[in-house]
Formats: C-alpha cells, structure tokens, sequence
C-alpha cells in the first residue's frame, strides 16, 4: 500500500481518471438510462404521471451534466459537479421518500423512486460516492 | 426473447465478469488478449440478440413496449465497447473495474429485456 500513498493526489484536471473512470462509466450509464426513460415517458403518455416523468427528465439532466463535468475537469466543473451531485442527493432522498409517504404522486415510477429500487439502489449511492471523489480532489486540498 | 440467447449472454457475462474481478485482484491491467476475445463473443452474441430481437418484436403478437426494448437490446450493445475503450485508455485497476461495470449493466439490460418481453404476453 506504500505505492499508493506516495501517488501523485488526482488533480481537479483529471476528475475522470482513476477512480473517477468507474464513476464517469457508472455516471454515464445512468445518463443514458434516464434520459431514455424520461424521453420514452415524456413522448408516449405524458398526461399519465407528469410529476414523476418532469423528475426523470430532471434526474437525466443531472447526471449529463455530472457525467459532462467530470469528463471536463479543472475548478469550473468541479464546482459544478459539486452542485450536481448535491441536487442528485437530494433529489433522491426527498423522491424516494415522497415515494412511500405520497403514493398518488407518483403513479409511475422515476428512476429515484424507492430511493433507486428498480437500479439496484445504486442512485442513492452515486451522490455520495461522486462527492466524496470531489472532496478528494477539491481545490483547497491541493493548495 | 430466445431463452437461449439470454442464457449465452447471461453465461458469458458472468465468467466475464468472474475474469475482471481476478484482474482487479490481482492488479493486472490492461486486460489480456484472451480477454478481449472472450468479450468479443460477447459482443457478437449481443449482435445476435440485436437481430432477433428486432425480428421477433416484429412478428410477435404480444404487446411488448417496443421502443424500451430496442432500447435495452442498442445498449447491451454498445455498453461493452465503451467500457473496454476507458479500460484501455485508463490502464489502471480502476480502469478494469469500469469493465466490471460495462458487465453488470448488461446484466442489468438483459433483465430488463426478458421482463419487458414477459410483461406484454
């Protein structure tokens, strides 16, 4: 574990390196899952549930532009993965919790429901795994 | 939805998926030749799956949501590729582990497959 610790920290440059591969690569795999939802939703019945299916469009915009960001690097899309990623967080945890309390809100599912049910619960882990990867490289850390 | 083909797919991915984990462990990036070749018949297999897929929603009498089909069939697809290029562009072990991750998604896709086939009988 020596070699790791005398690694070079991951600069905000390089947010999609490293460990940020699997998050980009997890990121954009729920881009593309939740824009085609909402797309699929929003086009072919989007009177049936238009709470649920604006939250899906929201939830894909997310995480295209979290997916973007860390692809980008440097302080502007660190910042505004920051913001992403706590919109996301959020996000989850008030849907996924509406989801139980308020049934007739949602009469049919986003990809938050249930705090992320039909994805594995991976949603409610991807905020929080992305911000502690931000935290890592923050600016202020590398002085 | 041939059940054969799903279980090609699901048996492939998984020793796949097996592979990757051993190379994570055992911190060895890029992944192999024989590697690549086992994800390549993957590949091929999920081409299949793409072409009877499209070819049994057409003549099947069920009422399968077919735009969400074809689009869980396009990225079982292209998932693969995408993770093999980060991995090797990334030759890290992170880099593995985004393969690991192409994996369970088409895992994930082709569950999805069978139960939106299922759901329009």
């Amino acid at each position: 574990m020596a070699s790791r610790e005398q690694a070079p920290r991951p600069s905000i440059d390089e947010l999609s390196s490293g460990p940020g591969r699997i998050l980009v690569a997890v990121y954009g795999v729920f881009a593309v899952a939740a824009t085609g939802r909402s797309l699929v939703q929003l086009g072919v019945d989007a009177e049936k549930a238009p709470l649920a299916y604006s939250l899906s469009l929201l939830a894909a915009v997310v995480y295209l532009a979290a997916t973007t960001c860390l692809l980008l690097g440097g302080r502007r899309a660190w910042s505004a993965a920051v913001a992403a990623c706590s919109v996301e967080a959020v996000g989850v945890l008030v849907v996924g919790t509406l989801s139980y309390l308020a049934t007739d809100l949602f009469p049919d599912k986003t990809v938050w429901s249930h705090f992320g049910q039909g994805y594995g619960f991976l949603p409610l882990l991807l905020p929080f795994a992305g911000l502690a990867w931000l935290r890592h490289t923050s600016p202020s850390r590398l002085g | 939805m041939n059940v054969w083909v799903l279980g090609l797919v699901l048996a492939l991915t998984a020793a796949a998926a097996v592979w990757t984990v051993v190379m994570i462990v055992r911190d060895q990036s890029p992944p192999s030749d024989p590697y690549f070749a086992l994800l390549g018949v993957l590949a091929l297999v999920l081409l299949g799956q793409v072409v009877g897929g499209l070819v049994a929603l057409g003549a099947t009498e069920r009422d399968v949501d077919g735009i969400t089909f074809v689009a869980y069939l396009f990225t079982a697809l292209l998932v693969l590729p995408v993770g093999a290029g980060l991995a090797l562009v990334e030759r890290t072990r992170w880099g593995t582990g985004v393969l690991l991750v192409a994996l369970i998604t088409v895992a994930a896709c082709e569950a999805r497959l069978q139960s939106i086939w299922t759901a329009g009988g």
